[in-house]
């Protein structure tokens, strides 16, 4: 354990505290418990930061061991790129955390503990996600990442848009995230490890690998799901049900760049392979287009916003590929061109999240002082809420790529990036090379479109209070503290844009791009080159069709609200139900002996196959080597089998009981007579207990009735036992066999060499359960105690005759 | 029906005690002998159990007001806990410890980190075991 597993832990450890602080202190909003420690975290994080240019530091890399037979292990490492995130999350965590409790005020109905603990659940599994080694560890977080975002988008969960915005984010990055486990399965497959600094290494191997496609398909689509890629992006929108600050932190500033992290990540792997480059930059170009087109339309504030996140995500994810180009060279050769759309991502990333975030914010203000979030709605804003205004002038510049802010830098390298692609003379680029710079350079002109159609709409314009549901004024000022200080940081990176390119990007560009050199210099003038002329053309065009924009907004394209992907997933969510219920019909008749039937035909299907696959039956038993039965030994096997073939010819309950436990207690017996005294008073307790419940349960249950039935099912049941005994005694034989010919040593022989030294224990039995194989044991019990609760739901909140489920 | 079961709750009252101390022992047997915590908690089941079917159930209750929910929490919790509590000193998940230590009056004492591990199954198996049965036969339907 070191202080870097306690940073990632430390979350979920405050979390257990917050439904008795929440209960305690009543008066006291449960957000200031919670503000002291993403604060802290980042002022702890905020030390590896490097000071000058060359000075990034080494990279830091903690164990603990998890699982390690299997490779699984809570590795935190620490290196440029999830410092980084690290910092945005703390960071901007701590910003939401202050600004949620102006805005989620202490009202008595307010489920504030709720709401702190998935804040804090999602925190620690974001930390989780970008400072783990793991795979496996990393796709637990990842998990929990959609769990917690999909319970703080359904934190109004009486409101059936949360319900269905939080189901569909469950469902679609749930998904990605299976594939990108398999991915990751796929990647163990390749390498042998789960490590990815230990893939890195071996990214010459997993280049070569016939199974590259899939693997690379599998971890993207994962990554994809997360980011809101086209065309996964369709939960974001519906994702904005959330509570802002909750909108503004999971949906802009972190968990949708988990995505773009993953993919980060692993540039050093598959980076310079034509796949990824490929499927990377033009997925996030076509993201990038398509969200700022569809952003145009919308009506709702936080609908353009999340609109434009996904765009912006796009562009992250397309400068992710296109950068990515860079590896297929010698670092010393030309491949240094292409690390500037690398550097624009990182740089890109930093700055959406300061004016992203601080534009959720003062749209949160907007809401939370006027009641609504329809731009027909608002206008005239700037005079009632000046700070407001004055927040969402600056993010929107920026995001609009204006100078002097953030974005205009970025967007401007964006360019660069895109234009240098033109010239890339790789993966058939020569014929494709024109439609990055033509996309990026269309979808500007509407990220400008909707940037004024955000401003104008809301700030200019006439005041119209009768349409408002509150009066409209100034937010108090302990809701805007966290927007002006993400907003002075788009100001301050603006003008100074150098103070992060050695602190930050530089040590993140030597994660993603590894050996390259860079020049993070950043500067505003960049001469009168094509990149400038870009921007005055996205300016003017931009402007022209937002004065047209009467005429525009009359087509069917504009009318149309909702994304066209949404009925492609409604469509399919309904056939999945439709489908589910087809198959269930068929399968659950409701009849046990129906159930038995499917369970066990189908297991001697797959062992008859298997064993038939790997040719392992074999009857070539050496007499010698079978033990003789005692005599005692076959008379009670005799027994046993008399006593339970007459339980079919009983038809009367309690008789069934009895002679049922009669053959329950022979089996102790053959325990015993076999010395394992454990398992024969294990059997007899068992036994003892299950005649009590089985009586009891028959206490409410009809007399038996004669069965009747068609002689087709008799026949079919009378086959269906009759393989199941021959397998059965097939594989008895099989194995008997086997283990003459193979001579493998039998694995008792480790338990009764070892069980006294390693556990200090002398009860074989016991030690196997208790120390060798506690894992299996608790998870059974943890089974045990699942059934246990499924009797007492089934009975105690039954529903009472007549309704139905 | 009002029967007097005097000789069922005479002989009940001494039988379940024996039962009852007969699991504590076998529980605490498992390390070096048969036993343990399952079986151990099985036993003690079936001493409850034989008190809840001599005795009215309503009656076992007002004496004796377990909530077997809560057991099979806690039982869980605890086994989690010695799980992870080897994670605390840099040790894979559900690394057992043990050592021999000398306390006062029992001398040399085996003591060992699966004990609290057994306890865990006991209490589990004791709740499941109970909570089962009492919700079926209180079940009025």
């Amino acid at each position: 354990m070191s202080l870097l597993h306690l940073l990632v832990l430390s979350p979920f450890i405050l979390a257990l505290f917050i439904p008795f602080l929440y209960k305690w202190f009543r008066n006291v909003h449960t957000g200031w418990f919670i503000l002291p420690l993403p604060v802290l975290l980042f002022v702890y994080l905020i030390q590896f930061v490097s000071a000058g240019p060359g000075l990034g530091f080494e990279p830091i890399m903690e164990t603990v061991p998890w699982v390690p037979s299997l490779g699984i292990n809570f590795t935190i490492y620490l290196d440029g790129l999830s410092l980084l995130f690290a910092l945005l999350i703390t960071g901007i965590g701590a910003l939401v955390v202050l600004y949620s409790i102006f805005y989620i005020a202490n009202k008595k109905d307010e489920p504030l503990n709720n709401f702190y603990v998935y804040l804090l659940m999602f925190m620690g599994a974001m930390l989780g996600v970008v400072l783990s080694d793991n795979l496996i560890v990393i796709y637990v977080f990842w998990e929990l990442t959609s769990l917690a975002s999909s319970l703080l988008i359904a934190y109004w969960f009486h409101k059936e848009k949360s319900r269905y915005g939080a189901q569909k984010s469950m469902l679609i990055t749930v998904t990605g995230g299976f594939a990108m486990l398999a991915g990751f399965s796929l990647l163990y497959v390749i390498t042998g490890t789960f490590s990815i600094q230990g893939i890195i290494e071996q990214s010459q191997v997993v280049i070569e690998s016939p199974l590259l496609v899939p693997t690379v398909l599998l971890v993207l689509l994962g990554a994809f799901t997360k980011s809101a890629q086209f065309p996964f992006h369709i939960w974001l929108p519906d994702a904005m049900e959330a509570p802002t600050p909750v909108s503004a932190y999971l949906h802009s500033a972190t968990m949708v760049k988990a995505g773009i992290y993953l993919v980060a990540r692993f540039t050093p792997v598959f980076g310079g392979t034509s796949i990824w480059f490929w499927v990377v930059s033009l997925a996030g170009l076509i993201t990038l287009t398509w969200g700022s087109i569809s952003a145009v339309r919308q009506k709702d504030l936080k609908g353009i916003l999340a609109f434009s996140t996904i765009s912006q995500l796009g562009l992250i994810m397309s400068l992710l590929g296109l950068g990515s180009a860079a590896l297929y060279f010698d670092v010393a050769e030309e491949g240094q061109v292409y690390t500037v759309a690398t550097m624009a991502a990182v740089f890109h990333l930093i700055n959406h999240a300061t004016f992203k975030g601080g534009l959720f914010m003062a749209v949160g203000i907007i809401d939370h002082e006027t009641g609504t979030r329809d731009i027909r709605k608002l206008g005239g804003l700037m005079a009632l809420m000046p700070i407001t205004f004055t927040i969402s002038l600056i993010g929107l510049a920026s995001m609009a790529g204006l100078p002097p802010f953030n974005g205009f830098l970025s967007k401007e390298m964006f360019f660069t990036g895109v234009l240098d692609a033109t010239g890339l003379e790789v993966f058939n680029m020569q014929t494709f090379g024109l439609i990055f710079p033509v996309f990026a350079w269309i979808a500007s002109i509407f990220t400008f479109l909707y940037c004024l159609i955000m401003l104008f709409k809301t700030f200019f314009g006439n005041y119209q209070p009768e349409k408002l549901e509150k009066e409209a004024h100034e937010a108090p000022i302990g809701m805007l503290i966290s927007p002006i200080i993400l907003i002075s940081l788009v100001v301050i990176i603006g003008l100074f844009p150098n103070i992060v390119s050695y602190t930050l990007i530089e040590p993140v560009m030597n994660s993603i791009l590894p050996g390259f050199q860079f020049d993070v210099n950043l500067y505003h003038w960049h001469g009168l080159n094509t990149e400038l002329f870009m921007t005055l053309g996205v300016i003017v065009f931009g402007s022209l069709i937002y004065m047209n924009l009467g005429r525009w907004q009359e087509t069917y394209f504009f009318l149309r609200e909702r994304d066209p992907f949404n009925q492609v997933y409604d469509r399919g969510l309904d056939g999945l139900i439709t489908g589910a219920q087809g198959v269930t019909n068929v399968q659950m008749t409701g009849l046990l002996r129906d159930y038995f039937a499917y369970m066990i035909v189908f297991m001697v299907g797959a062992l008859t196959v298997t064993m038939y696959w790997f040719d392992a039956f074999t009857f070539a038993v050496d007499p010698d080597s079978m033990a003789s039965i005692p005599v005692f030994a076959a008379i009670i096997v005799a027994l046993t089998a008399i006593v339970s073939l007459s339980l079919p010819f009983i038809h009367h309950r309690v008789s069934a009981i009895i002679v049922l436990g009669v053959v329950g207690f022979l089996v102790a017996l053959l325990f015993v007579v076999f010395r394992a005294p454990d398992l024969a008073l294990t059997q007899l307790l068992v036994e003892t207990v299950m005649v009590v419940l089985l009586l009891l349960c028959f206490y409410f249950l009809p007399e038996l009735k004669k069965e009747d039935f068609k002689p087709r099912f008799r026949w079919l049941n009378l086959v269906i036992s009759i393989s199941v005994g021959l397998i059965v005694s097939l594989i008895g034989i099989s194995t008997l066999a086997l283990s003459d010919t193979a001579q493998f040593e039998s694995i008792s022989e480790y338990f009764i060499e070892n069980t006294y030294e390693l556990t200090g224990g002398k009860n074989m039995v016991n030690m196997i359960l208790d120390d060798f194989r506690a894992l299996d044991t608790i998870l059974e019990v943890l089974v045990l105690g699942i059934a246990a609760l499924g009797v007492v739901a089934l009975i105690k909140m039954r529903f009472k005759g007549g309704e139905d489920v | 029906m009002k029967t007097n079961y005097l000789m069922l709750h005479t002989i009940t009252r001494i039988v379940a005690l024996i039962i009852l101390s007969f699991s504590v022992y076998l529980f605490f047997a498992g390390h070096y002998t048969p036993g343990g915590g399952f079986i151990g908690g099985l036993m003690f089941a079936c001493g409850l159990l034989l008190l809840y079917l001599s005795f009215d159930l309503n009656k076992i209750q007002t004496v004796l007001p377990i909530d077997f929910e809560k057991v099979i929490a806690i039982g869980l919790l605890i086994g989690l806990g010695t799980g992870l509590n080897s994670m605390l000193f840099g040790d894979p998940f559900f690394t057992m410890y043990f050592d021999y230590f000398n306390i006062w009056p029992f001398g040399e004492v085996a003591l060992t980190t699966t004990t609290p591990f057994a306890v865990a199954i006991f209490l589990v198996v004791v709740g499941v075991a109970l909570l089962t049965i009492l919700t079926i036969a209180g079940d009025e339907a």
